[in-house]
């Protein structure tokens, strides 16, 4: 094992080192970094050619200034010395500054993208697989494909044009017309009909009762002008709350398990009670409160389902931490709407709240909510089209593997044993699925560094992506080197993880000293 | 006498076909059919990959005969740089009720030009960039991973290294290298006159040169598997060079997973094709490309949005359905293909197969509906 660790290094050593310098010459080649002096008619415009030259040391041939880079990058290896030089852009700004403040971009814009999903499309390629050849995996298939053939150039003008301007101009008058009710509520009435299994009664019943829940809600909503000042409410939360404690009980622990069902409901009351006590604490929130916040919630979940037990006292304890993590994720998300109001009218929003463009408002003030609201803005459009050209590999990846687990024989030993239908698809089935499902995001989290180049040059967020075509465009190697080297050590430590983890996962896989 | 004949163990083993495992129906299409012949008929039957072959079909024949190729004059009476004067500001005057195509269907730009026009030349682009990424990283891709799969050892090494290499290389940087290289014309080496007059098939090429890498290791790990097959040992055995070994007797069974991947490259190469022309490093105009007319067009959205749907839709289509064709070829292809549905699974023991359904039970839309009508418990 150390030595197959040991024997990737070094290979992931000497690619690092001919890559880098492959990359490094073919920025320097890639253009003249002095073409816009060339044609300026700027007095001092030999002064300025001499300064960039300095700046770039072009005097020195690419090879041997690659070597220099080297150096410095070098010195970022040893620990500790804080001498990490990755050399500076044509502005003059050191590349190990540019860098920072671009990863902290760059991950705020991709870790929620990817989360999402991750999880939208891992929860699909299971439904899908279930469903083998049903509509709603004709469906989704389409669905997938279409995404996949999206340029995400021409969903992110979409997305601007509607998601941003659209809704901005709804939201000064937001009042939804009686016929677009109706016609949300058959829509949606019309897709619950395809989700729901069953038998042709059950299923209409389904979109009945969606379609009369979806259109009565945005009447009401239309109505109290809901969207100008929008709220749960502890009604809400104690409705959404019971259902659900219901549905994790169902994925968790199978409704016949009283007691699991029972913590969960606790729970959700529990949280009722904590909604009216936490409501001034929320009020000088930061973010490490709301996190230790979550933790608390998930705490209180496992002692409530320890001390009701029932026959297998884990699964009580799973219930009610999950159901009590969500419905505490309901409060907070709450409390952001009773702050949406005061975010709505700040000056410089000034009653457009979507923003098309860069990663915040300048110079906002206001409390943590008022600051979270911003960048939940912000960050909306660019994460919503990320998340549309991502989510379609998931969800065929993840089919894919379901599919051939389900084919397994001990998938029908578990069948022959009588275990419930749950039982077989979430304990047996989804568990070997994630394997190979495991990997495929190691992969891809491995790239996420790398930002997105095109989805942060539509939406103006100066991340990595943004700072490696900058560098590109006006043939300035130090900022494309400083992003490759990231992008790569990050993209070759994930793959290493990803094998190690595949071997660790699934016993039958061994690594090859 | 006590020894049971090839004859019983043939009929115990088709007994044994016969009782599948609870829902996975047996594929017995197989009697009597060639691979090609079983390949081609299950291709066939899958009705997305029929409908995406119709659309890529007609998008293909509108784009290369409406506004012309290489000099041969189209059947379109504008090209995709004319400037003609603006008939009804620019809107598109084609309508679907009453069905009329008009003077300018797809509507013009702000300076006169003909959208239709230019979008044909744009998918023209497209699909010429297609193919030759295809066929380079198809070509490389197999040469690279057959010889490191194949020899293994010091070539492997080297190979597989490369292939590393050229992995973590951003094709953006790449990209911007060649459009530079591509815009010298003034310095006349070989590579830059001919850039500069077939700016689309240079960047084609050059894109093709690094995409063959995800090939290449799928490759060599089908080759590597394959050389270790009876049918290999026996072809050495009775003299066979290696070439001959490689290409007459591994690479043909490998082709399903060439064909599939290749296809899939081929729709990914769209869309990097439309997003380097999108940023500025692929096509240039004054020639055009689906990626350049939305890049171009994209503030004109409020004032003129046609300009901005119709490429994008091209982009689209053109894409899905290479993406449905993959898919159809790679269902085709897949010979270990076993239907498996979670429903009839349950219900399999009320019903278990009484007959083998002689007919080919492989298409999605045959299945569904054989599925309830059959066996429905």
């Amino acid at each position: 094992m150390v030595t197959y660790i040991v024997r990737r290094l070094v290979t992931a050593a000497l690619i690092l080192l001919g890559a880098s310098f492959l990359v490094y010459l073919l920025t320097a080649a890639s253009g003249d970094p002095l073409a816009e002096f060339r044609a300026s008619s700027a007095p001092n415009k030999q002064q300025l050619m001499d300064s960039r030259s300095a700046l770039l040391d072009l005097d020195t041939p690419a090879p041997v200034r690659y070597f220099k880079w080297l150096g410095g990058a070098a010195q970022c290896l040893v620990p500790f010395t804080g001498s990490c030089n990755l050399g500076k852009n044509i502005a003059g700004q050191p590349i190990t500054d540019a860098l920072g403040h671009a990863l902290i971009q760059t991950l705020t814009l991709v870790t929620g993208a990817a989360v999402l999903a991750i999880l939208v499309g891992i929860t699909l390629g299971i439904i899908t697989a279930l469903r083998q050849y049903s509509t709603l995996d004709y469906g989704v298939t389409f669905m997938a494909f279409l995404f996949f053939s999206l340029p995400i150039f021409w969903v992110a003008v979409l997305l601007k044009e509607f998601g941003a301007i659209g809704f901005n101009n709804f939201l000064r008058n937001p009042e939804i017309p009686l016929p677009v009710s109706l016609g949300v509520g058959a829509v949606l009435g019309a897709v619950a009909v395809i989700v729901a299994g069953g038998d042709a009664r059950r299923k209409a019943l389904t979109g009945a009762i969606v379609f009369a829940a979806v259109a009565a809600v945005l009447i009401y909503f239309s109505v109290t002008q809901w969207f100008k000042t929008p709220g749960l409410g502890p009604v809400v939360i104690a409705i959404a709350g019971v259902g659900i404690a219901f549905a994790v009980t169902l994925l968790t622990a199978g409704l016949r398990n009283r007691k699991a069902l029972q913590s969960a409901l606790i729970a959700v009351g529990v949280g009722l009670v904590l909604y009216f006590v936490v409501q001034p604490l929320l009020n000088q929130a930061t973010f490490l409160m709301v996190v230790l916040l979550a933790v608390a919630a998930v705490l209180i979940g496992m002692v409530i389902g320890y001390f009701m037990g029932g026959y297998d006292r884990g699964q009580s304890m799973r219930a009610a931490a999950i159901t009590s993590f969500l419905v505490g994720f309901l409060i907070v998300l709450d409390r952001f709407m009773q702050a949406w109001p005061a975010y709505f009218n700040n000056s410089r929003v000034r009653g457009r709240p979507i923003a098309t463009i860069g990663a915040g408002t300048p110079n906002i003030e206001g409390d943590f909510w008022i600051l979270g609201l911003d960048s939940f803005t912000h960050l909306i459009l660019p994460t919503t089209a990320l998340i549309l050209i991502s989510l379609a590999g998931y969800t065929r990846f993840t089919r894919a593997s379901m599919l051939e687990i389900m084919n397994m024989d001990y998938i029908r030993t578990a069948r022959a044993k009588g275990l419930t239908e749950r039982t077989v698809v979430m304990r047996h089935a989804f568990r070997n699925a994630l394997i190979p499902v495991a990997t495929i995001v190691a992969f891809d989290i491995g790239g996420l560094i790398g930002g997105a180049v095109i989805t942060e040059t539509v939406f103006s967020v100066r991340g990595m992506g943004f700072l490696f075509l900058d560098g590109i465009l006006h043939v300035d190697p130090n900022p494309v080197m400083g992003v490759f080297i990231c992008v790569a050590i990050t993209a070759m430590a994930f793959n290493l993880i990803a094998d190690l983890a595949y071997s660790a996962l699934d016993p039958r896989v061994r690594v090859k000293a | 006498m006590s020894q049971p004949s090839q004859q019983d163990e043939i009929m115990a083993e088709e007994a044994g076909l016969r009782q599948e495992a609870a829902g996975i129906e047996p594929v017995s299409e197989a009697r009597g059919l060639s691979q090609g012949q079983i390949v081609r008929k299950r291709f066939l039957g899958h009705s997305g990959a029929i409908v995406g072959l119709v659309v890529f079909a007609v998008i293909f024949v509108m784009a290369f005969t409406s506004v012309g190729y290489a000099g041969i004059p189209g059947w379109w009476k504008y090209t995709h740089e004319a400037v003609s004067p603006l008939v009804n500001d620019g809107a598109p005057t084609a309508s679907l009720w009453p069905l009329a195509w008009g003077e300018h269907p797809f509507g013009q730009d702000r300076i006169g030009r003909d959208l239709f026009a230019m979008t044909m030349r744009g998918a023209q682009q497209s699909i010429t960039i297609m193919v030759v990424i295809g066929l380079i990283a198809g070509l490389v891709g197999v040469v690279v991973g057959a010889l490191s799969g194949y020899f293994r050892g010091w070539m492997e090494a080297v190979l597989m290294r490369l292939t590393d290499v050229i992995i973590i290389v951003p094709a953006l940087l790449l990209a911007a290298v060649m459009a530079q290289l591509a815009g010298r014309r003034d310095e006349g080496s070989w590579f830059a006159s001919f850039a500069s007059s077939n700016g689309v098939l240079a960047l084609g090429i050059f894109l093709g040169l690094i995409s063959w890498v995800g090939l290449a290791r799928l490759m060599r790990g089908e080759f590597l598997t394959l050389r270790e097959r009876e049918f290999v040992d026996a072809a050495r055995i009775s003299g066979a060079s290696n070439a001959r070994i490689i290409f007459k007797h591994i690479l043909p069974n490998a082709v399903g997973v060439l064909i599939v991947n290749v296809t899939l490259t081929m729709s990914a190469a769209i869309l990097t094709e439309t997003a380097l022309s999108y940023l500025g490093v692929g096509v240039k105009s004054p020639d055009t490309s689906l990626g350049l007319l939305i890049s171009q067009n994209q503030e004109a959205f409020a004032t003129r949005p046609w300009l901005f749907w119709f490429p994008g839709l091209f982009i689209v289509l053109i894409c899905l359905s290479i993406n449905f064709i993959g898919d159809g070829l790679r269902d085709a292809f897949d010979p270990r293909q076993k239907k498996f549905n979670a429903k009839k699974a349950k219900d399999a023991d009320a019903a278990i197969p009484e007959k083998t359904p002689v007919a080919a039970l492989d298409s999605r839309a045959d299945d569904g509906r054989t599925a309830g009508g059959d066996r429905g418990a």
